[in-house]
């Protein structure tokens, strides 16, 4: 036996260890890719369906895995990428820097519409992205403090915005009247929708409020009298300043006329913007003031330990039904004003996807955190925003993100909390520590 | 009654095709507690699979009977495996211990993802194939009206019995099922055991995806359109079903599968086409507020 059979093996170098791996993870991308990007299917002119091929395009993508992988394992070794909760250094200065963050996005947000460069394009951007932070906060009551899995809170959005719609359709109602009517009726749907799944836990508890969701929307789409079904409904009438219209005439009785300025379609919507503000900081600030008082420490108990609540009394039906129909409330303000803005409402707005969109707003900003939440809604709807010229990459990009996210950073994006009454000095707590609840 | 009679053939043949899907989703979440938000993309990925095995095939000039039938199936149960196994591996590998919510905004995300792939790379437009299976048995004949069994349907129930028959002999009686049942019991306790948890947990993942490939061949097979989108709507029936039997319980999957398949199809025939997912959800509903386990499911007990 010569003596080189036995020297050890050498260890193989980490640029091979990484080469076997990044092959294998293009082989298996192979497998993926060939036949869907590859071989696509097309109604040819005759009708039937052909395949064409795109040899170019799944090579490409299969170079760009073996890429990809290679440079993850060299970077990171064999254990890839870990989730974390902890804060990394950049966190760490984030979160000295975060004490000025709320008050700095406020001022951001308050000034937006009188920064130089700030066209009607930013202006409804911001309109959109506002009204995503005021359905996440909403959701934020069920889900991030009560510890209520939701997935259909879509719904209460569409409640708002068709009764805002019809009552205004019907009995002429204007949007300052319809407001806190929205808004109740949402809430009143929310103890509706409530009561039936206040035994169910978890799990169950997500897909019955799925199927609600869905339930309220085939409802909508299919009830053609009423609601137009798949034509929706138009003509939605615009708000008033204070009786004001916003026309373009400026005469008497105008928004340009009474202040005697130059009409312009902008006054408008400056005036929505700084209306979905308002509501979003009604709504935010409502939640902070109920945390500190007992129904919010009950929700947040409950969230923590529904046992040891029971024991102590809490009642939990009421406690319960109290977050989903404050939820619902404020997801029924935010269509009202959905459907002022857009002018025209219809089911497809409604779909489970927006559900979706908002509780991955909720917890990708961090469950429970009123800041984070606010950070995911102007990462995840402004940065797709961002994309926009991708068109239909967009949602494949919006999805990746979610993915990305969640594995490097389960606890959201912001990974610390307040808790809502401390001793003495109050210090941030560790996402980690803060319960998730079993609905 | 003949009415009735093909109402019944037709709900247990959608019936099964839920039932596999469902499957799925009950094995998943019984082994890591998680609803696998993606598994019905995964089934849409398995229909546009077979889609494009049958026009691979149909070019080669293999697509002829039984056989061509089977080698469109091996082929899209094969890669839809693949499918499975990578969605674990990327979007809840990592995330295995974590919270709870955490897998299923990623499942969410990756349900997104994977229709948007599909979009992407297959095109918005829905694909019609041309039927390849034609025809049927008359069962019966009333007034005029006759019931027809059609072959697709047969071949549907026949597939589906013979795959759950594989399936339950191999989660009771081989050494995989076996682990498979202890990793669902007490996945900590099976890992001290020996167990490799995360090959386990993979192979689970493979065979659910699977079976939701079985169930997109004969979706096509059947109805032959298929769009990006289908996926959706059959995951949440299909998880709906695995609910309604209790979660976590193969048999409950199958019966939750036929029963939805059934009250969707009487409802259509009877009383309206545009309210039946209404039916089905409502049916959830009640079935939890009166039975919070499902029909088979197990009580659980809660500890303190």
């Amino acid at each position: 036996m010569s003596a080189a059979a036995l020297a050890p093996p050498r260890p193989a170098g980490r640029v091979q260890l990484a080469l076997k791996d990044a092959l294998i993870a293009t082989a298996v991308a192979a497998i993926l890719f060939v036949p869907m990007v590859a071989l696509r299917t097309d109604v040819g002119t005759a009708g039937a369906l052909a395949l064409r091929y795109r040899w170019t395009d799944a090579a490409i993508l299969c170079g760009l895995v073996f890429l990809g992988r290679l440079l993850l394992v060299l970077w990171t070794g064999r254990r890839g990428l870990q989730p974390t909760t902890s804060a990394g250094p950049w966190t760490r200065r984030l979160q000295q820097a975060g004490r000025f963050a709320a008050p700095a996005f406020l001022i951001v947000a308050l000034l937006l519409p009188v920064i130089p460069g700030v066209d009607r394009y930013e202006l409804d951007l911001g309109i959109l992205v506002l009204t995503y932070v005021m359905l996440g906060w909403g959701l934020n009551i069920v889900v991030g403090l009560a510890g209520l899995l939701d997935l259909g809170y879509v719904a209460f959005y569409a409640v708002g915005a068709y009764s805002y719609a019809l009552l205004a359709q019907y009995f002429g109602l204007s949007f300052w009247v319809c407001l806190p009517l929205a808004g109740i009726l949402a809430a009143f749907w929310g103890i509706l929708l409530g009561f039936p799944v206040l035994r169910l836990r978890g799990d169950y508890l997500a897909i019955v409020t799925l199927a609600f969701g869905e339930i309220i929307r085939v409802v909508l789409l299919n009830w053609v009298s009423l609601t137009g079904g798949p034509n929706g409904i138009s003509g939605i009438p615009r708000p008033s300043f204070f009786g004001l219209s916003f026309s373009m005439s400026g005469g008497e009785g105008t928004f340009a006329g009474f202040f005697g300025l130059e009409p312009s379609s902008v006054h408008r919507v400056i005036f929505l913007y700084y209306l979905i503000l308002a509501l979003a900081l009604l709504t935010n600030w409502v939640t902070i003031r109920l945390r500190r008082q007992p129904l919010g420490r009950a929700w947040e108990a409950l969230r923590e330990d529904e046992i040891a609540c029971r024991a102590l009394g809490i009642n939990v039906t009421t406690t319960k039904l109290s977050a989903f129909a404050l939820g619902a409330m404020f997801g029924g303000f935010a269509g009202a004003f959905f459907a002022t803005r857009q002018a025209f409402i219809s089911p497809e707005s409604f779909t489970f996807i927006e559900s979706a969109i908002i509780l991955a707003i909720v917890v990708l900003g961090g469950l429970g955190s009123q800041i984070g939440v606010a950070i995911a809604a102007l990462v995840l709807i402004g940065g797709t925003e961002l994309f926009r010229d991708l068109q239909e990459w967009r949602m494949l990009v919006f999805g990746g993100a979610m993915v990305l996210i969640m594995v490097l950073r389960p606890r959201g994006l912001v990974g610390t909390r307040t808790p809502s009454i401390a001793l003495g000095k109050r210090r941030a707590i560790d996402g980690n520590l803060v319960g998730e609840g079993h609905g | 009654m003949a009415y009735a009679m093909q109402q019944l053939i037709n709900g247990v043949s959608l019936g099964m095709i839920y039932g596999l899907i469902a499957v799925g989703y009950t094995m998943v979440y019984g082994i890591i507690g998680m609803i696998n938000f993606a598994h019905g993309d995964v089934f849409m990925i398995g229909a546009f699979l077979s889609l494009i095995a049958v026009l691979l095939l149909s070019m080669g000039g293999l697509m002829d009977g039984p056989a061509g039938i089977l080698l469109v199936l091996l082929f899209s149960v094969a890669i839809t495996g693949v499918y499975g196994w990578a969605i674990e591996r990327i979007a809840y590998r990592p995330l295995r211990g974590s919270f709870r919510l955490a897998p299923l905004i990623s499942a969410i995300g990756l349900s997104i993802v994977l229709q948007n792939f599909v979009q992407v790379s297959q095109g918005a437009r829905v694909k019609p194939m041309e039927t390849l299976v034609q025809g049927g048995i008359e069962v019966m004949r009333e007034d005029g009206f006759v019931v027809q069994l059609a072959y697709t349907q047969i071949l549907i129930i026949g597939v589906t019995l013979a795959v759950l028959a594989i399936f339950t002999v191999l989660v009771t009686r081989t050494p995989l099922g076996r682990a498979m049942r202890a990793c669902e019991q007490d996945r900590k306790m099976a890992s001290l055991l020996g167990i490799d948890t995360d090959r386990t947990i993979s192979l689970t993942f493979v065979i659910g995806a699977a079976l939701a490939a079985v169930a997109g061949t004969m979706y096509l097979l059947r109805y032959g359109v298929i769009d990006f989108y289908i996926g959706f709507l059959a995951g949440v029936k299909a998880f709906t079903a695995a609910v309604l039997g209790g979660i976590g319980s193969l048999p409950g999957a199958v019966l939750g599968g036929l029963l939805i398949g059934l009250i969707e199809t009487f409802w259509s025939a009877y009383f309206s086409v545009q309210y039946k997912d209404v039916a089905a959800f409502s049916i959830l509903v009640l079935t939890l507020v009166f039975l919070p386990t499902g029909l088979l499911g197990r009580q659980e007990v809660e500890k303190v």
